[in-house]
């Protein structure tokens, strides 16, 4: 029982050397630190909000007319508004900063379900093999080759429809969070089922189930800890692609709703007064946008590269 | 290999009963057909006779069998709106897509199969290290960002082309209005085509790329380059055509995100095809429609993806193996 106690610990100390070993390769890389860099601020951005903000979105007086669409403060000289308003007179920075916490809370959550599908069925399907392992990863095929956003559009239109518009609005967040995290778990199940696949030959599972050590414990505190690198890999990729299948769909009226904006919502609802020639309502939200996903797919690359697992990126 | 095709054409077709069943309880638990025939304006007991003759009281699954009946004879309901067949409408909207789709992977194909190819051949030129980050960059624009400031800076600010709609099309043998045969359609294609290309290239690019370099490394390559044969010839004789054959496959699956950006790009296009189509009817809560295109994209995926398998099944043996167990 001894070596078995050890265990965890020997595999979390490895982990410590793999974080450091990353660490320093990432010193070299100039382009890797940014994006390092560029997401924390993201994320302290998007946890931080309701302290940033100049303004607080939910209290009563943000919401005023009177500023309807003011340019930024550069070409005004108003100092209130740094980036200027948008349509309903809020202060576009306060509401950038929200949807910058929203779209990354859904792209999270979405991605979580996925972790949690994906790594589940993937341990079952690599560690048991045979005729479920074929099911499985035959469900997983199928599922992969109907594409994320074409699922999403049909499920959350069928749903926008059975609901009518205003009950769907109250749930968009969650139906968001689920359809994303659902219509893409077999990514994350292949890549597990693979790593699976090589670890279980390895001796020390064979000494664990000598040792009479239960089916799930030897998957879950023998095999999961060895599939960690390359799930860290697709799910900096994931996140990134969650936020902007949220984007689009909000962008086509099936996401989050006007008064509760993340930032495809707010891109879409600014475009309108794009051609008005109130470019900032929608440059800025974008801009913030494609930043945030750019320094992500950056990250995803660079962690690839060095943590090198055999997955690729668009080979599905 | 007879019985990996038979499995594989199986497994299509039970894919495509889930699929119909999904599109049957759509169709039957959103839409009222007695009030979509008769409107308000009849009692309840004629109602109920009304619901008793067109058997919407039977069994769940005797109603099914009935509509995969009609499906299997063409006929998928009427729409709400068009007060037509739904596959006419939506066969009348489909070379629209179909042209749009065809010219976006045309401007791919001539953007993303030279700069992936030159990116694996010199992995460390400035070059291809800047085309790797310009696509990962590209990767990073969602679609809808790209296409609506392609429209605003070239259809409004320069005037250059038109902003939306297919513009004047001429009829090809009577059964397609195409707009490739004259200037005013070509113009208002570039917009929509370029927007498509412009999120679909960086894709191809680093497909092409990663299997390039794969390529690039395996033995008769390097057999090629000790009988001395020259570098072009390698390159896009020997190694290119064993890049293709799994970008080709690839490329295939991908057909999924292509159909989803069609609806993203026609819809900030106004371009009149399936996916302008798709949207306007889940606006409308026109459900026989919404069915129909589910159905039918639905048909076309499962489609490609049995022939894609079966092709890749009979170029390449290791999948038949394997696919035994």
């Amino acid at each position: 029982m001894n070596s078995l106690h050890r265990l965890p610990v020997e595999v979390s100390s490895a982990r410590v050397t793999r974080v450091r070993h990353l660490l320093i390769a990432m010193r070299g890389d100039k382009l890797a630190l940014f994006a390092l860099f560029m997401f924390v601020f993201y994320c302290l951005v998007a946890l931080l909000a309701p302290l940033l903000a100049p303004y607080d979105v939910n209290g009563t007086a943000f919401m005023n007319l009177e500023n309807a669409e003011l340019a930024p403060a550069w070409q005004t000289g108003d100092q209130r508004f740094l980036l200027g308003t948008d349509s309903q007179g809020r202060d576009l920075l306060s509401v950038i900063l929200y949807g910058t916490r929203l779209s990354l809370t859904i792209g999270v959550g979405a991605v979580l379900i996925q972790v949690l599908l994906g790594v589940g069925i993937g341990l079952l399907s690599g560690y048991m093999g045979g005729r479920l392992d074929a099911f499985l990863m035959r469900v997983a095929d199928i599922q992969l080759s109907f594409s994320t956003m074409m699922v999403a559009i049909v499920v959350l239109a069928v749903f926008q429809t059975l609901f009518g518009q205003a009950a769907y609005q109250q749930l968009a967040m969650l139906m968001l969070i689920i359809v994303l995290g659902v219509a893409e778990w077999p990514i994350f199940a292949r890549t597990v089922r693979a790593c699976v696949f090589a670890e279980k030959e390895k001796e020390y599972i064979d000494a664990a189930r000598v040792l009479g050590v239960s089916k799930v414990r030897i998957m879950l505190r023998h095999l999961l800890p060895n599939t960690l690198s390359p799930i860290l890999v697709i799910v900096t990729i994931q996140i990134a692609n969650a936020i902007v299948a949220e984007a689009a769909l909000s962008f086509l009226g099936l996401g989050m709703p006007p008064n509760q904006p993340s930032l495809g919502a707010l891109i879409s609802s600014g475009f309108n007064y794009l051609f008005a020639g109130a470019w900032w309502i929608a440059v800025f939200p974008s801009v913030t946008l494609i930043l945030m996903i750019f320094v992500m797919n950056l990250l995803g690359d660079w962690l690839r590269d060095h943590l090198n697992p055999q997955v690729t990126r668009d080979g599905r | 290999m007879l019985s990996f095709i038979g499995r594989r054409l199986l497994q299509g077709m039970l894919v495509l009963l889930i699929i119909s069943l999904v599109s049957f309880i759509i169709q039957d638990k959103l839409g009222d057909p007695v009030r979509q025939m008769v409107g308000q304006s009849v009692t309840p007991e004629q109602r109920v006779a009304l619901q008793q003759e067109l058997g919407l009281n039977d069994p769940l699954m005797l109603q099914y069998g009935r509509f995969l009946g009609r499906a299997l004879q063409g006929d998928l309901g009427t729409s709400y709106y068009y007060k037509a067949p739904t596959v006419e409408v939506i066969a009348s909207r489909l070379p629209a897509t179909l042209e749009l789709s065809f010219g976006a992977l045309l401007c791919v194909i001539v953007l993303a199969v030279p700069l992936g190819v030159f990116a694996a051949i010199h992995p460390r030129n400035v070059l291809s290290r800047a085309i790797m980050v310009f696509s990962t960059l590209g990767l990073s624009v969602p679609i809808f960002i790209a296409a609506v400031f392609l429209m605003y800076f070239f259809a409004i600010e320069w005037r250059l082309l038109p902003s939306f709609g297919r513009g004047q099309t001429t009829s090809v043998l009577g059964l397609w209005q195409s707009g490739f045969f004259n200037r005013d359609g070509l113009r208002h294609l570039v917009l929509p085509c370029v927007s498509l290309a412009f999120v679909l290239t960086p894709i191809f690019i680093r497909l092409i790329r990663a299997e390039m370099v794969d390529v690039l490394h395996s033995d008769y390559i390097r057999y090629a380059w000790a009988k001395g044969i020259s570098a072009p010839r390698i390159y896009f004789v020997h190694a290119l055509k064993n890049t293709m054959l799994p970008v080709i496959t690839v490329g295939g699956i991908q057909l999924g995100t292509l159909v989803a950006y069609t609806i993203l790009t026609e819809t900030i296009f106004q371009w009149p095809g399936m996916g302008l189509l798709f949207m306007d009817a889940v606006t409308r809560v026109d459900v026989p429609l919404i069915s129909t295109y589910l159905m039918f994209v639905g048909g076309i995926f499962v489609l490609t993806n049995t022939l894609v398998d079966v092709i890749y099944g009979l170029v390449n043996p290791r999948v038949r193996v394997s696919g035994e167990h």
